[in-house]
């Protein structure tokens, strides 16, 4: 806190200094992150191109508009004795000064035009990804390979409420990545779960709103593997702020022994489902899952936020027939934003975190449930 | 144009406008409570409701008695036609919201849903769904059959009959105020009355057809508000403007109870009849749009 | 008639005159804009450095949601109304407003409509956290209860807005003085016409919207769900139909106030009325035909996207040729520097540079890297800070003496547009460089990346408040006790509303005035 005031003090003062050594403001707009990133595609480049061009055309327009202004202000004054004089049109120069402006738009519009173009043009993708967006995470879905998980916040609540010294990522990881392979046309067809989201890496300048009920598309070509880092750009509930996008971009050959590694724990977890687990074993495990899952909404003490998440504790739920239970939690509640949660957890997790709520914070039922069971409520249906 | 300035009626101070504003609030407040669950909600809605209605009744009131007293000049009655002539047009553009929206759902979201298109890949979402319309195959029914939580209508409603018989009465009807006012004009009471009543009388009827058609759907057709955009749609426009019919033939009632009771309305002084006959024509002219798009084109 | 204005509580009440009714809207909207200066302040507080410390998310986004909605309804349209009501009937010549009573009522429904706002921050769920554009189905099936009271009073206040144009249009078009021609209008009272007829046209498209939603919520139709053929981008269209000429509601009677004081000022008469007038025109036209600039990223076919991005870039003509107007205006004139002044100058170039960054949001593909950050906050706040806001206050300084017959402290307004200029700058120019570094807007904690600039907007946001109530003391105190104005105030000022006595009489023109 100290430490950045004297930089901002620094900053407020240093202007002038900065000035005399160009290689030191360049430095120092990096530092700062005083511009628009130029990223890693072609497409976040030839933006870039786009922003700067449209943003030396208006500083042109403002030194000649606001250099006149400036000079008749100080000229023409009454203080330094100026007559006014009394002329009021002049058709040649309204003329002249509609004309010019529309001059310069064109010059504007066409490369965007282009680039427009090309940015919408999806097809011929060596791979799909279906994103969709949750309150509050992302479900990344390689249909073609029959991967599929979500990927969440992972920053600490104790770096966000301030207990813990905030990591250079703060607010910028997530527990799982999206993986792409480098050098492919990957599609991504962007969805919403609930409400409207939006999926934005600055570096691919990706930035597509993710609509309920409707698929949108978009693309990228990535060069150079990396960590990019991405978050929700359409406001999208109460941890809007909370939904980072990472993507990891990885040579072919990492990303398919990824793809099959992914494809063999899946079949790990499924085989978890028959078997049987102790109580304590289903708590602690449903404490984790709570708290990454439900805690967004029921908050950590299951207290939720009156009027809008409805608290467990006490819960006439969470304290009644555990099939109930079990069904709103797999089922979710529709129209609201309670999800299904059967298609995200696993039985295990499912069974896990309902055995957990249901003997949290004094809500002591003492009774479990098994993945068994969960499973079974599944194929019921 | 502005000769006759001088004479500008500016009313005293008139405790009207903040109870206006008072019973205004007090009815959507109350019907917000009422929406949201709350007991107190209907009583403060109605309580609101009959304080703006009094309300009202007291202001038109005031300003027929201040014209008769001879102290609108022609500038003040200019204000007037003015007043009502861009109400109208807000009004206008109240319904081009719907029809918008019907519009855009139309030509966009359900084809895009059913795959076609721009959006076409949404189709992906929604098992086999076929955009058509009216749609009686809601998206939500193609993806989850009987489990799906909104239905589509059973059959759509068609042009013929009811429908059919409203257009012709209503078309008839803004005839009828068009005589009506020529009579006026013409200063023939008694036809004036009579052109009048025969509108009144349509309008009503119109209502009442209307309320069977809703039967007749709700019961027969099971197109309800909740049957997907199709039903959405077709309540919406066709209630809104129903609604403004009520509204037109009250105000076309009121005029008729004026003429006939009171002897109001000069041939050269009737601006409150000419008002809401625009009234009238406007609602007929909603009705032409309606007609052609919910209905012929629509099923 | 004959007589001035009634006593106590009740001359407000029941007041028809356009004078009073101004004041309120003008006092009311002023109150509005502490409150949802208030709220900004919170926004600021919170933002001031990484991490959550002073709200939770939950009430971060109620804050945002209700200092946009408290600032577009309740300040700025309001004040613009109010300067409406206390200039046009003057400017034109006029005993005052067409339609006095309705006046009052399009007034007093504005209490009633923003109690009814405010009072949802106390309700059970809280008060609408789902952004002033309130897209669906955040605001619909995923809203607090108290969203259907956000509803109707959107309806209420929707409904004194479009009573208030029809009062304008009927007064412009029917009271004007003898010899007054439409094209000798003063060019606020021309802006004002047009913005009427805007809102007259897009007020009962935003009822409509919120219509749907009061039926999607409670009555289980389906406009903005897929699952029933209809579709969330719905509500975003209707609403920018809405929306988006109701930005330029925001600024074109800022265009007028500052039309009639940069004349004054430079001693010489305004260059180019009447391409003023077509230039208002045209961007009020093209105000309809742009709306899906702020939807590039739902997925708009590729088609309209363009379209909809070179009509957007179009509005830059008419509005460089305003700007061009202004400037050549001053030229070669006699200028002073008084307060007013001092806050059309800096209108002139501030708003220019909330235009450029407009500009630079209509290039569709650019916009794919600029929306929803906060560069467009910075976009949006230099056109409403320094556009309708400056406009607003320069326009309170410019005829303040006219309307209580006592001139304000000069030094004190000097004062206060020093510390509003510097303020203003430094809250709202460094959300240019965290918005292109990548900070989305509506968060309520970010990357350490972005805290420098966060931690200088928010001096900046307290210190712009803080000048604030050096404005709120220097008009009181102008009431109270500034010293005697002449009827002309300024050096040969423009216009008929410097004809008659400072303060000006109750009842204006009795008999209307001759206009050569
Ligand atoms: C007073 C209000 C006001 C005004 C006047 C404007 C003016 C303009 N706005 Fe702005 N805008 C808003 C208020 C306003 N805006 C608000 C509130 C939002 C955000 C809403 C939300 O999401 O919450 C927004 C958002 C917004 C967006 C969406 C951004 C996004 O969400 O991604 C866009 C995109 O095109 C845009 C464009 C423009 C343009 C092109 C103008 C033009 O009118 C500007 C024209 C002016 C100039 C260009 C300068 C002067 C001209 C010259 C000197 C002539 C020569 C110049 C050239 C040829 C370059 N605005
Ligand atoms: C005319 C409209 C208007 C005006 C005048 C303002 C004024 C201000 N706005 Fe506004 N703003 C909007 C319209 C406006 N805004 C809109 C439409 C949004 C979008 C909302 C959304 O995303 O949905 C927005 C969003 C918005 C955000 C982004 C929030 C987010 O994305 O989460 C921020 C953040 O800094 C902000 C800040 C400010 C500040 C600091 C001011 C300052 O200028 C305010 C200054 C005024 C005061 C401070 C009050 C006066 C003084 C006192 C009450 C005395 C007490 C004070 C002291 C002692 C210091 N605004
Ligand atoms: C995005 C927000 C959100 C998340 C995340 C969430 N819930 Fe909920 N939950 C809700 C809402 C809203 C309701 C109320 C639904 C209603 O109106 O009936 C609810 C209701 C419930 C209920 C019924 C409680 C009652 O008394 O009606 C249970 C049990 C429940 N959730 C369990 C869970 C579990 C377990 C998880 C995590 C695996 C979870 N929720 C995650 C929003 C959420
Ligand atoms: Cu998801 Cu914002
Ligand atoms: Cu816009």
């Amino acid at each position: 806190m100290l430490k950045r005031a004297q930089r901002l003090f620094a900053w407020l003062l240093g202007p002038a200094v900065l000035m005399m050594s160009h290689q030191s403001l360049a430095d120092e707009v990096e530092h700062w992150g005083v511009n628009m990133t130029q990223g890693v595609t072609q497409m976040s480049q030839e933006i870039y191109g786009l922003h700067m061009n449209i943003f030396w055309w208006c500083v042109g327009i403002g030194v000649v508009v606001f250099g006149i202004m400036f000079y008749t202000m100080i000229v023409h004054r009454k203080a330094n004795g100026a007559k006014a004089s009394n002329f009021h049109e002049s058709t040649k120069l309204e003329i002249i000064w509609t004309v010019a402006p529309f001059l310069i738009l064109i010059i504007m519009a066409v490369p965007a035009t282009k680039t427009l173009v090309k940015i919408y043009d999806t097809s011929e993708a060596d791979l799909d990804i279906l994103i969709t967006g949750y309150q509050w995470k992302w479900k990344y879905d390689y249909i073609a390979e029959d991967v599929a998980f979500f990927s969440s916040l992972s920053t600490p609540a104790d770096q966000i409420y301030n207990r813990a010294p905030k990591g250079p990522n703060y607010l910028l990881e997530v527990d799982e990545p999206l993986v792409i392979p480098t050098k492919k046309k990957v599609r991504f067809l962007i969805t919403a779960n609930d409400v409207i989201h939006a999926w934005w890496v600055p570096d691919f300048a990706v930035k597509k709103d993710a609509i309920p009920g409707f698929v949108n598309e978009s693309w990228t070509y990535v060069e150079e593997p990396g960590i990019y880092r991405g978050q929700c750009a359409e406001l999208c509930g109460k941890d809007h702020g909370f939904m980072p996008i990472v993507v990891k971009a990885v040579p072919e050959a990492e990303y398919l022994e990824w793809i099959s590694a992914k494809q063999a724990d899946a079949v790990a977890l499924k085989a978890l489902t028959e078997k049987t687990f102790t109580f304590d074993e289903l708590y602690t495990k449903g404490e984790e899952v709570y708290a990454k899952n439900c805690a967004a909404c029921h908050m950590a003490n299951g207290e939720g936020v009156p009027g809008v998440f409805p608290g467990l504790k006490g819960s006439a739920v969470a304290l009644g027939p555990i099939n109930t239970h079990n069904d709103v939690v797999v089922n979710g509640v529709p129209g609201t934003a309670m999800q299904a949660f059967g298609g995200q957890l696993s039985e295990v997790d499912v069974a896990a975190v309902v055995t957990y709520e249901r003997n949290a914070w004094g809500n002591n039922m003492g009774d479990h449930v098994q993945p068994i069971d969960v499973l079974k409520l599944k194929q019921g249906k | 144009m502005a000769s006759e300035q001088g004479t500008y009626y500016v009313p005293e101070q008139s405790k009207l406008p903040i109870f206006a504003s008072l019973g205004l609030f007090l009815t959507v407040f109350g019907a917000a409570n009422w929406m949201n669950g709350n007991e107190t909600g209907p009583s403060i809605f109605f309580c609101g409701s009959l304080l703006f209605a009094f309300v009202l009744w007291t202001w038109f009131s005031t300003v027929i008695s201040e014209n008769m007293a001879g102290l609108n000049d022609a500038q003040v009655k200019r204000s007037y036609v003015w007043g009502m002539g861009w109400f109208i047009f807000s009004e206008v553009m109240f319904f081009a919201a719907f029809f918008g929206a019907l519009y855009y759902i139309r030509a966009f979201s359900v084809p895009w849903l059913g795959g076609e298109g721009d959006r076409g890949s949404s189709n992906m979402l929604w098992g086999n769904f076929e955009a058509a319309w009216p749609l009686l195959t809601t998206p939500d029914m193609a993806l989850n059959g009987e489990a799906a939580l909104v239905k589509g209508a059973g059959q759509p409603m068609g042009w013929q009959g009811l429908p059919l018989y409203n257009t012709i009465i209503l078309l008839t009807s803004s005839v009828t105020v068009h005589f009506a006012h020529d009579a006026l004009k013409a200063d023939k009471r008694k036809a004036f009355n009579y052109w009048l009543g025969a509108s009144v009388l349509m309008g009503i009827v119109f209502l009442i057809l209307q309320v069977e058609e809703y039967i007749h759907a709700y019961q027969e057709l099971g197109l309800t508000l909740e049957t997907g955009v199709y039903g959405t749609t077709f309540f919406m426009l066709t209630g809104f403007h129903g609604a403004h019919v009520t509204l037109g033939t009250f105000m076309l009632l009121v005029m008729w109870l004026r003429s006939v009771f009171k002897g109001h309305f000069k041939s050269d002084d009737h601006f409150g009849f000419e008002a809401a006959s625009w009234y009238w024509h406007f609602v007929d002219v909603v009705w032409v749009g309606l007609f052609i798009f919910v209905y012929v084109l629509g099923s | 008639m004959a007589h001035g204005p009634a006593k106590g509580l009740t001359r407000w009440l029941y007041t028809t005159n356009h004078k009073d009714i101004g004041s309120m809207y003008l006092w009311f909207s002023f109150a509005m804009f502490l409150l949802g200066g208030v709220f900004a302040l919170v926004i600021r507080a919170e933002l001031f450095e990484p991490g959550l410390q002073i709200v939770e998310p939950e009430f971060f986004n109620q804050m945002t949601t209700m200092h946009g909605l408290v600032m577009v309804f309740g300040a700025v349209m309001p004040a613009f109304v109010g300067l409406a009501n206390w200039m046009i009937p003057m400017m034109v010549g006029a005993p005052d407003m067409a339609l006095p009573r309705m006046n009052n009522w399009s007034f007093w429904i504005l209490p009633f409509a923003f109690s009814m706002l405010a009072s949802t921050l106390f309700m059970e769920g809280g008060a609408p956290n789902f952004g002033w554009t309130f897209y669906a189905p955040l605001s619909t099936t995923y809203a607090p209860p108290s969203v259907t009271f956000f509803i109707f009073a959107v309806h209420i206040m929707g409904a004194s807005s479009i009573m208030g144009s029809i009062n304008i249009i009927a007064t412009i078009l029917n009271m004007r003085a003898p010899g007054m021609t439409l094209m000798k209008m003063p060019l606020f009272v021309w802006t004002w016409l047009i913005t009427a007829y805007l809102l007259i046209a897009v007020m009962p498209v935003l009822a409509g919207v919120v219509t749907m939603m009061l039926m999607d919520i409670h009555f289980g139709t389906s406009f903005f769900d897929a699952a029933g053929g209809g579709d969330p981008v719905l509500f975003q269209h209707v609403f920018w139909f809405f929306g988006h000429p109701e930005v330029y509601i925001m600024i074109l009677p800022a265009f007028g106030v500052v039309s009639q004081i940069i004349p004054t000022f430079a001693r010489k008469p305004l260059f180019g009325y009447a391409s003023m007038v077509y230039a208002t025109s045209s961007i009020a036209f093209l105000s309809f035909i742009v709306w899906a600039h702020h939807m590039f990223t739902v997925g708009i076919p590729v088609a309209g996207e363009l379209f909809f991005m070179y009509a957007t870039m179009l509005i830059a003509v008419p509005t460089g040729v305003k700007v061009f107007n202004w400037v050549t205006t001053m030229f070669k004139g006699s200028m002073t520097f008084e307060t007013p002044m001092l806050f059309s100058i800096a209108f002139v170039i501030l708003f220019s540079i909330g235009g450029f960054s407009g500009l630079m949001l209509a290039i569709a593909p650019a916009d794919f890297q600029y929306h929803d950050t906060y560069f467009v906050v910075a976009h949006f706040h230099y056109v409403l800070v320094p556009g309708a806001i400056f406009s607003i206050i320069a326009a309170t300084y410019y005829w303040l003496p006219k309307w209580c017959g006592r001139m304000y402290n000069e030094t004190m307004g000097k004062v206060h547009f020093w510390l509003a200029f510097i303020g203003l700058n430094i809250t709202f120019f460094p959300m240019h460089f965290v918005g292109l570094a990548g900070m989305p807007r509506r968060i309520p904690d970010y990357n350490i990346q972005f805290a420098d600039f966060n931690m200088i907007a928010s001096v900046g946001a307290f210190l712009f408040g803080a000048a604030q109530i050096l404005f709120l003391w220097n008009v009181i105190a102008t009431i109270r006790s500034g010293k005697p104005a002449t009827a002309e105030v300024w050096e040969n000022p423009e216009g008929l509303e410097w004809t008659v006595d400072s303060p000006a009489p109750y009842h204006t023109f009795s008999v209307p005035p001759e206009v050569k």
